[in-house]
């Protein structure tokens, strides 16, 4: 499992952040308990199972919901 | 900005010129270049199973549009787009003071290749053992100790203290603080979110999104809520046969202000305490901590400075110098605060080996040095040691108990022969803070302490406390603040250092650590002081008390103006869509200002 932190563009409604974790969780390798959109930081971190999942695949779908990607992090948990 | 033209054209047009098709064909084009970006969001929002406001929002338009009502349509989508970049404004003011803490992270660092020469990388790409150069002004880019060179540093972002700390070869140096003057070179430590400012990064990122009891409810009453006007507005539909009424019901009850009344407050507040040295955990924290009942204080290193000194001595019968070496012997070995204090007093003096050294937990040390059974400690450790004491020494303790001293006793081999009263002075301003304390409504202030029942009684009589209780070791305070909790039903904040409390601390409805930046103390509270500044504990409470007030004026707000318009829509002639849109965008903003104000909370003078 890796420790993925994703780093957005500026969130301003609550919903997004709903949408975003729905999206995420929708993911197969990701851990759904895991998943958690920080709104006011504008972050998404959640764990993940490599061989399954590669961020690039996260990041992917996180920005076809419209939200631009500034950065990611994966860390080994 | 192109729709709001648009409609100024449309109903200029459709008023002054009479000309109906201009006026119609510029609200028509208005109304689709508004809601193509609003239908985009739902569309994406229904995808991954969200009944989002902007579902509601399109629905809406697309029935003004059907009932062709383009002023409706247009009007709403405007307000609604330019409610939405007023809120991204607003909500930005108010994450600024965590925005600003999150900028002092350093992002590059000059590392050194493989080739020996230093090269400018992005910090992600340090790893643990690698040698950095920092030059006069930059930021340490890690947790490292220094390798070599010497400068000051500034660790403001660290301890909260702007004042320069000295470096040289094997002094540890923190991210995120700043290199004032000279050159070093150092191997780093621990990285990225695992150093001491990371941490507090994640620490308040965590806190300001953590979600209270409050927010939890409301967050599962939104997830049918809007589903649940999306049906009724259907229903109202079917019933009356009246679209207008019906998608009037879909903007009013858009959950707005509701969704993002008590968050707004959350990070407002959060964000005034990083920025006041006060780092709070989390909203549950907030809610707690305004309802405080008792605050209990351990008292060394607390409420007093924590480096006593030795006020008064008596030395008993012969060979004292004997004596004061096997005391400073084991005395060196101890970390104890009361041992700094001893040895300071005894100075030079000859130093044997100790063995058998034990430790009596509230007691003091029993030891073996050259033979001799030495007990350092308190009045207790030797009673346990079977120590008889005569008269004039019992004078004495009692006498140097009375004045507010602590005792250290030292018995070679069952005999009385060095008794210290070592005092500690309280640190300056305390009195007033908690004097503040109680103005803020907190009904009791109890010190518990390790210390005898004299200094105890000392001290909590200068400070002005509800109740001190001494000869008190860690079980017996965590044992006291079980019993408020439990017996008494209180909420209870314990103030200790955070290394022998931690049960205390962990016990508590909220802990408070005075380990300024450590990493215990960091982990181990709820509430962080840094630089364990005592004259923050005001301002945290005060803060949280505005921030939990603030949080209900807002939910007031919020379920108030959801209830009005939908009250309205029923029961009146005036109420629209547009004017709807309009109260919810507002009350939006309401609540988004109404949290900024705690930016610039601060705590009144006494």
């Amino acid at each position: 499992m890796k420790k993925a932190t994703i780093q957005l563009e500026t969130l301003t409604c609550p919903s997004c952040a709903q949408k975003i974790e729905n999206a995420t969780r929708s993911l197969t390798g990701v851990d759904k308990d895991s998943v958690k959109v920080l709104f006011n930081s504008s972050k998404v971190k959640f764990d993940f199972d490599d061989d399954k999942l590669s961020v690039e695949d996260a990041e992917k779908a996180i920005t076809a919901l419209g939200y631009e990607v500034v950065k990611s992090h994966v860390k080994a948990k | 900005m192109v729709s709001a033209v648009l409609i100024v054209i449309g109903f200029t047009s459709a008023l002054g010129f009479k000309n109906e098709t201009v006026a119609v064909l510029a609200l028509v084009i208005a109304s689709i270049l508004g809601a193509v970006p609003i239908a985009i969001q739902a569309y994406q929002a229904l995808r991954v199973k969200v009944v989002s406001i902007d579902v509601l929002v399109t629905i809406a338009v697309t029935g003004a549009f059907i009932i062709r009502n383009y002023e409706e349509s247009a009007i709403v989508t405007f307000l609604f787009l330019f409610g939405a970049f007023l809120e991204q404004r607003t909500l930005n003011k108010t994450r600024s003071a965590i925005k600003e803490l999150t900028e002092m992270a350093p992002e590059s660092a000059l590392k050194q290749m493989v080739n020996g020469e230093f090269e400018e990388v992005d910090v992600d790409e340090v790893d643990v053992g690698d040698i950095l150069l920092v030059k006069t002004g930059a930021k340490i880019p890690v947790d490292g100790t220094v390798l070599s060179g010497e400068g000051s540093i500034n660790e403001a972002s660290i301890t909260g203290e702007s004042l320069l700390v000295s470096k040289e070869k094997g002094s540890t140096v923190f991210a995120g603080t700043i290199l004032d003057n000279g050159t070093i070179q150092i191997t780093a430590d621990r990285v990225g979110e695992d150093t001491t400012f990371g941490k507090i990064i994640e620490l308040v990122e965590e806190a300001q999104d953590s979600k209270s009891e409050a927010e939890r409810f409301i967050d599962r009453f939104s997830k049918y809520y809007t589903p649940a006007v999306l049906v009724l507005a259907i229903l109202v539909w079917l019933f009356s046969r009246d679209l207008q009424l019906a998608i009037t019901i879909l903007v009013l009850g858009c959950p707005g202000a509701l969704v993002i009344g008590v968050p707004v407050s959350n990070v407002a507040g959060i964000g005034n305490g990083a920025r006041h040295g006060v780092l709070l955990k989390g909203s549950e924290v907030i809610g707690d901590f305004s309802r405080l009942d008792t605050m209990v204080f351990d008292k060394t290193g607390t409420l007093t400075a924590g480096n006593p000194s030795v006020a008064e001595k008596e030395f008993y019968g012969v060979n004292i110098d004997e004596a004061l070496g096997y005391l400073a012997s084991i005395e060196r070995e101890s970390d104890h605060p009361l041992a700094k204090a001893v040895l300071e007093e005894i100075g030079e003096t000859v130093i044997s080996s100790v063995e058998n050294t034990e430790v009596i937990k509230g007691g003091g040390i029993v030891a073996t040095v050259d033979g001799h059974r030495i007990a350092v400690g308190n009045v207790a450790l030797m009673e346990k040691e079977n120590i008889v004491l005569s008269e004039k020494e019992k004078a004495d303790i009692a006498r140097f108990e009375k004045s507010g001293n602590s005792l250290v006793l030292t018995a070679i081999d069952g005999e009385l022969k060095i008794l210290m009263g070592v005092r500690d002075q309280i640190r300056p301003g305390v009195k007033e803070d908690l004097l503040r304390l109680k103005k803020l409504g907190v009904k009791n202030l109890v010190m518990l302490s390790g210390d005898n029942q004299g200094t105890v009684d000392m001290v909590s009589r200068e400070l002005g406390l509800t109740e001190a209780y001494g000869n008190m070791v860690p079980e017996d305070k965590s044992a006291y603040i079980k019993k408020l909790i439990e017996e008494e039903k209180q909420i209870v904040a314990f103030v200790g250092d955070g290394v022998n409390d931690s049960p205390s601390l962990a016990l508590a409805h909220i802990g408070i650590a005075m380990g300024g930046g450590t990493d215990v103390a960091i982990e181990t509270s709820d509430v962080v002081l840094m630089n364990s500044d005592f004259s923050r504990l005001p301002h945290a409470l005060g803060l949280t008390k505005a921030t939990a007030r603030n949080m209900e004026q807002n939910i007031f707000i919020a379920v108030g103006i959801v209830l009005f318009l939908l009250a309205s829509v029923f029961f009146s002639q005036w109420m629209n869509m547009s004017i709807g849109m309009l109260v919810h965008e507002a009350s939006i903003l309401l609540v988004i200002l109404n949290g900024m104000r705690l930016l610039r909370y601060k705590l009144r003078k006494l």
